[in-house]
């Protein structure tokens, strides 16, 4: 919590070059998650950079090829209950609101969304050990209190999870993530944006520093008919995901033309298995189907023995939710489960 | 006779407008002048010394004015017993920035003061400590073998020990038809009230202080206080109107205001010191709890054995205890009972009551025990504790107070639909939810404590009644303006009740459920002295009105005295008053428990909980989706804020059943999710259909007014029922609490 | 209390229940410790701090949001209403009465949050069903446990019963 400048940019052009300009500063967007680690004193902005002037960044607009640009400063609130988005991309609208709280959600932005810092104990206490906050410094998840952790995706050196509703949707959905930076700007593939533990932890995804998400852009169809978000948790609303499932299909006569299923909860970035998802082209939906999809995505999968649960609970949650994605109308509110 | 109006009768909160519009004034919310504000500095070690400290860094933030910690501060006493406190346990309690040693992890070791709240939390984060670290044990479960019988002191008296063994449990159990063994187990869990622990201390001048405190005991801090920095009681005011809920967290006064005071004498300025959230989670707590049980009974259903051992933790530095093992054989008349309770003392800061300390954690063992001996009989679970009904404390020899049990038992089975239960687990069926249905007895002692009050008949015909006990949400403001009004026959407009001062008559710390019984009682004893008065001044009034009327020939109605035999013969109760040349007739009683009858009776509330769980059977999702509680706690004074008190007990069943926690890393020595993210209570969404029934109950022993209070008697029978209605749902028996996502599965 | 401007410092102007306020305040100080330590609005409750327990929810150009991960600064021109704002000229809202009625709090420690929160939940209009409004509601933790009592509050004023 140590005492930091302040700046509001009024363009992304100033907001990148103030950010370029001291590798201390941040940005900051809604604060949700900036302000909460920064007064745990777990990270030090030397400066914040006020993005929420940048109007630009702050709308919903559709995209010539019939997808959804959302701009990266709109709130998680106005992208859930925005129209479209209820209507072409309900499974997204569904995500956002597992997420978080009403209030949260009002301040919360899609930007910052992607980038918000995983919720393990050691990592949020400053005087533990974490190789994610403090590389080299060890990792005590890994032997200690592990229920929140990751049974894929993990390394010797970190299992935390990647702590996102929204973004398991969104790698559903096939995003693309608009970045701009000193240099210009470039897009990164949702698949790509957030990476995984290896030797470095502490970078949570392929952002560099001085880079502004400025839209996330949806591909123009959304399963709207056969989608559903299903989110299992240590209470009914207000706790992060222990599993959380995505599912969207398109159906042809009764088989899967084409399906996306991503997970949450289970690993440093949204998981998703391509190989899974191609198994079912052409089954029915059925709970066999989804089960033999499940097999496929967590045919690697390891606890650490407070999460050994997660592997035959995330195999259960695949299938129920392929089975909810068949009525979506059935989804309840908090994506607890239903049928 | 009292005519109650106003006892028993819902009435709504008379600080409710303060409360909703934001006017209530909490402990860190005193706007005083020129206010200091002082932020704590926790070791980040479990066990060792501190070896040196560099204030460099963090006395270059500006805005800094002093930094507290064992080498800078101001005399402390030497002695234990300037330490101790209303609720301390037996031992050497803990002293706030007394040495360099540390003894659990968290401990407070310094106090940062600056000019805003911001530079302290900052120069706190500064300030660098080096220790040198010693070898620390926090696990329980790996010191069984260390366990020993508590010290007996002031604690062990209020919370007695187990009675002596009875009967021959070994032959009895080894001769019983049917037999249940079970090992049950709970970590540690946080009191956790909203309002974090915050005094704000006024410098009056040399030696005198103002402190606003969070605290169940304005008395029990001023005490302290002054013991600690050598003050006169009367220069220590101590002033707690509002606080933000406690549930045992302020039976004891918590650093926060040794620190703030420290530096209010230090610096001769007013300061405030608010704890954060983590520190919330650095002093006392539920024990974590390992509990067996071996219980037999006939194949008829007689229960004959009863054997409940319990081992929690204590500190290093002092022995708590709580009354974990002794319920069953109060509830149950086997013939054969063994009953153990131990503690082991471990690197963790020292346990402290929490809303039904013990009660809840031992009924979790006893109550799940008493169904699956139902469930092999196959009888049903409300037939086998009616079977096995106590007309009698088989357990102390005694008769009970009163007892309305059976009462709890018929008509909250009735409000449930308890009928409609399947008796087979597994086969009760809600598309892809189980269902089950469980129920358990609670139990809850009522405590007699001194504790006293003044009242106040003013010209202005207003009855003012004073006492120092708090109001921490239970209604006693409320409650105690009814029981004030009633005995003089006044509207409730027309009575304050004047609270959380330590000025006012001494009162107990606020806990156990006891205070309406113990405050209540002395509030009707002094409103009553009064009301005597009062009569005797009518009595000599000019013309003599009331002629030769004795006390029982009046009533005390809307502000005046009335002949029952002429009722148009009234004395309005201010002409009284102007008779006293406009003096107000006071006076003042203290409500001592008589102890020789108390002592002939065992004196309990009871209740009985019926619950409905939906369990998602592929996922492992447990819902509670209605449930019913039934309370036998003799009078109810106000039956709306009664039903919040159950309803918040039974929130808490809920809780303690299937969501909170506290989780300790063995080997880091400390708790790590000290946070309301990870530690998980419940919220709106986990909160379903909930009944209260009070049952009728009159108890003329255990004290003035035949109240058993409230506030931990909802809890404590609410979440064994889950765990029961869980087993019947699935058959599954979880014996490790909370039963969390992913055991079901 | 109004600190004297510093090299870091920014002034913030907010319009608070309606009435307007100028700061001047550090980056660091949070909407929440403005409100309560600048503007003695003590109303806004600090449960954590740190976005978890909803006690500080306030309504800022409409929308309810944590005080508590907001910045003073970040919020400059804008309108807040507190719990302090919630009756309008000294007649309470129909939730704070229904609040009452209902025996809505016991400590009390909770409710300007659940007030603020639950008068923006009306205003949105998502919410229609009880499961809907306890969703919608599970960002304001009550330790009391006045849930069912609270629930029972909003669904009566939703129903038009307090107008
Ligand atoms: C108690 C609590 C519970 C929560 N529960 C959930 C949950 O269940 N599910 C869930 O998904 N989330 C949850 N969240 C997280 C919440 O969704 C995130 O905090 C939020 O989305 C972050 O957005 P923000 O705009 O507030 O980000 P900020 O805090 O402003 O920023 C986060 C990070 O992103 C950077 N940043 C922000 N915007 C940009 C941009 N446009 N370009 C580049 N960098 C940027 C900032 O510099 C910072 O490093 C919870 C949060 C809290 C406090
Ligand atoms: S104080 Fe802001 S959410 Fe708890
Ligand atoms: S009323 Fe006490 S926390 Fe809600």
């Amino acid at each position: 919590m140590n005492n930091f400048k302040y700046l509001k940019a009024d363009t992304p052009a100033a907001a990148i070059a103030a950010v370029a300009d001291n590798a201390a500063s941040n940005f900051v967007a809604g604060g949700t998650n900036l302000i909460d680690l920064w007064k745990y004193d777990l990270t030090h902005p030397d400066r914040l950079v006020d993005i929420n002037g940048l109007s630009e960044l702050k709308t919903i607009t559709e995209l010539p090829d019939g997808g959804l640009r959302l701009g990266a400063l709109v709130s998680n609130a106005a992208t859930a209950h925005h129209a479209i988005v209820r209507e072409r991309y309900p499974l997204l609208s569904r995500a956002i609101l597992a997420g978080a709280t009403a209030q949260i959600r009002n301040s919360a932005t899609n930007g910052g969304n992607l980038l918000q810092r995983t919720r393990c104990y050691y990592f949020y206490d400053a005087a533990s050990p974490c190789n994610k906050r403090n590389p080299g410094s060890g990792c005590p998840a890994i032997e200690g209190h592990n229920r929140l952790h990751a049974i894929l995706g993990y390394s010797q050196k970190c299992i935390a999870v990647f702590p996102s509703d929204m973004c398991v949707a969104l790698a559903a959905l096939e995003a693309v993530v608009q970045v701009a930076g000193p240099d210009g700007s470039r897009e990164i593939s949702f698949s790509d944006f957030h990476r995984l533990p290896g030797d470095h932890p502490e970078r949570d995804n392929t952002l560099q520093p001085n880079e502004l998400i400025t839209s996330i852009d949806l591909p123009p169809t959304g399963f709207a008919p056969h989608h559903s978000y299903l989110k299992l948790r240590d209470r009914n609303s207000y706790a992060f995901a222990l599993v959380s499932v995505a599912t969207g299909f398109e159906l042809e006569n009764k088989t899967i033309k084409r399906a996306r299923i991503a997970l949450g909860g289970v690993a440093h970035q949204p998981w998703r298995v391509s190989a899974a998802e191609d198994l079912l082209v052409g089954k029915a939906p059925t709970a066999q189907s989804f089960g033999q999809a499940a097999g496929i995505i967590l045919a690697n999968a390891k606890g650490f023995g407070h999460n050994d649960f997660k592997i035959e609970l995330a195999r259960r949650a695949i299938i129920r939710n392929g089975l909810m994605a068949l009525n979506p109308s059935s989804q309840r509110p908090g994506a607890q489960p239903s049928l | 006779m009292i005519q109650s109006k106003e006892i028993g009768r819902a009435r709504r909160r008379i600080e409710g407008e303060l409360k909703v519009t934001g006017q209530a004034k909490y402990a860190g919310e005193y706007q005083v002048p020129d206010l200091l504000h002082g932020y704590v500095v926790n070791a980040t070690i479990t066990k060792g010394r501190i070896t040196s400290i560099d204030e460099t860094a963090a006395r270059a933030v500006p805005g800094v004015m002093e930094i507290l910690h064992h080498e800078r501060r101001l005399a402390l006493p030497r002695f234990d017993i300037m330490y101790s406190d209303m609720d301390a346990p037996p031992g050497s309690p803990f002293r706030p920035l007394y040495d360099a040693k540390i003894t659990f992890s968290g401990q407070p070791v310094a106090l940062v003061v600056a000019d805003t709240f911001e530079a302290a939390r900052y120069a706190a984060a500064l300030l660098n400590f080096t220790y040198e670290e010693v070898d620390f044990d926090v696990d329980l479960r790996a010191n069984l073998e260390k366990a020993h019988k508590p010290a007996k002191g002031l604690a062990t008296f209020i919370k007695p020990l187990p009675p002596n063994p009875r009967g021959d449990f070994s032959a009895a159990y080894a001769d019983a038809e049917v037999r249940f063994e079970g090992e049950f187990h709970h970590a540690s869990q946080h009191h956790n009230p909203l309002e974090l622990f915050a005094s704000t201390t006024v410098y009056e001048g040399p030696g005198k202080l103002t402190i606003y405190d969070k605290t169940q005991g304005t008395n029990n801090s001023q005490i302290y206080i002054a013991n600690l920095f050598g003050l006169r009681f009367k220069d220590v005011r101590v002033i707690a109107p509002f606080v933000g809920g406690s549930f045992g967290s302020g039976l004891r006064p918590q650093y926060q205001l040794v620190m703030s005071v420290m530096a209010a004498l230090t610096l001769k300025r007013n300061v405030r010191v608010t704890m954060d959230r983590s520190q919330m989670f650095t002093f006392g707590h539920r024990p974590e709890t390992v509990q067996q049980t071996r219980f037999g009974a006939t194949s008829d259903g007689e229960l004959t054995a009863i054997n409940h051992t319990a081992i929690s933790e204590t500190s290093s530095f002092e022995e708590y205890n709580e009354v974990v093992v002794n319920w069953g054989n109060m509830l149950y008349p086997a013939k054969n009972a063994l009953l153990d309770y131990k503690i082991v003392p471990l690197d963790l800061y020292t346990p402290m009551d929490m809303r039904a300390p013990g009660g809840s954690t031992g009924m979790m063992a006893i109550e799940t025990t008493i169904d699956q001996l139902a469930d092999q009989l196959k009888m049903d679970p409300l037939e086998f504790r009616l079977r096995n009904y106590a007309e009698r404390d088989v357990s102390a020899d005694k008769p009970f107070s009163s007892k309305e049990l059976r009462e709890c038992y018929r008509q909250g089975a009735e409000r449930f639909g308890w009928s409609d239960r399947h008796q087979e687990p597994r086969t009760n069926r809600r598309g892809n939810r189980l269902v089950g249905h469980g129920m358990s007895t609670g139990i809850w002692d009522v405590i007699a404590l001194p504790g006293n009050a003044s009242a106040k008949f003013t010209k202005k015909g207003r009855l003012i009644v004073k006492s120092a006990v708090t109001d921490n949400g239970q209604g006693t403001n409320t409650v105690m303006t009814q029981i004030a009004a009633d005995q003089l026959g006044l509207p409730l407009e027309a009575v304050t009740f004047k609270y959380g001062k330590s000025k006012h008559p001494l009162s107990p710390v606020q806990g156990g459920s006891y205070t309406t019984g113990v405050i209540g009682s002395a509030v009707k004893l002094a409103c009553l002295a009064v009301k005597n008065k009062l009569f005797k001044l009518a009595q000599i009034m000019d013309g003599f009105p009331l002629g030769d009327a004795l006390p029982e020939d009046v009533d005390f109605i809307g502000g005046e005295i009335v002949l029952k035999q002429d009722p148009s013969v009234r004395i309005p109760l201010k002409d009284v008053i102007a008779f006293n040349r406009g003096k107000a007739v006071k006076a003042s009683k203290s409500n001592i428990p008589n102890v020789f009858k108390l002592k002939q009776y065992t004196r309990a509330a009871h209740s009985a909980a019926f619950v409905e769980v939906e369990v998602d059977e592929q996922l492992g999702v447990v819902n509670v989706t209605r449930a019913v509680t039934a309370v036998a706690a003799g009078a109810i004074m106000n039956p709306q804020t009664a039903r919040s008190q159950i309803l918040g007990g039974m929130i808490w069943g809920i809780s303690m059943a299937l969501r909170e926690e506290t989780l300790l890393d063995t080997k880091l020595g400390k708790y790590v999710n000290t946070d309301l993210g990870e530690y998980h209570i419940p919220v709106h969404a986990d909160i379903h259909e909930l009944d209260v029934i009070f049952v009728e109950e009159k108890d003329e022993i255990i004290n003035e007014i035949g109240a058993k209070g409230i506030g931990e008697i909802g809890l404590v029978s609410m979440a064994p029922a889950i765990v029961n209605a869980v087993y019947n749902a699935t058959g599954k028996l979880v014996k490790v609490f909370p039963i969390k996502l992913g055991d079901l599965i | 209390m109004n600190s004297p401007p510093s090299a870091t410092s920014h002034e913030v102007q907010l319009q608070i229940n309606g009435k307007p306020a100028k700061l001047q305040l550090e980056p660091w100080v949070t909407l929440l410790d403005a409100l309560r330590d600048h503007l003695d609005l003590t109303g806004s409750k600090k449960g954590c701090d740190h976005g978890q327990c909803g006690a500080c929810t306030v309504i800022c150009d409409g929308e309810r949001i944590l005080s508590c991960l907001t910045l003073g600064v970040m919020k400059n021109g804008s309108e807040i209403t507190t719990i302090e704002g919630i009756a309008v000229e000294g007649e309470m809202h129909p939730l704070q009465k229904a609040f009452i009625d209902h025996d809505a709090f016991q400590c009390g420690y909770c409710t300007p949050g659940q007030i603020c929160s639950g008068v923006a939940l009306i205003a949105e209009g998502h919410a229609q069903t009880r499961e809907e409004v306890k969703e919608l509601m599970s960002g304001n933790l009550c330790r009391c446990g006045a849930n069912t009592n609270i629930i029972d509050a909003i669904m009566e004023v939703k129903a038009g019963r307090y107008e």
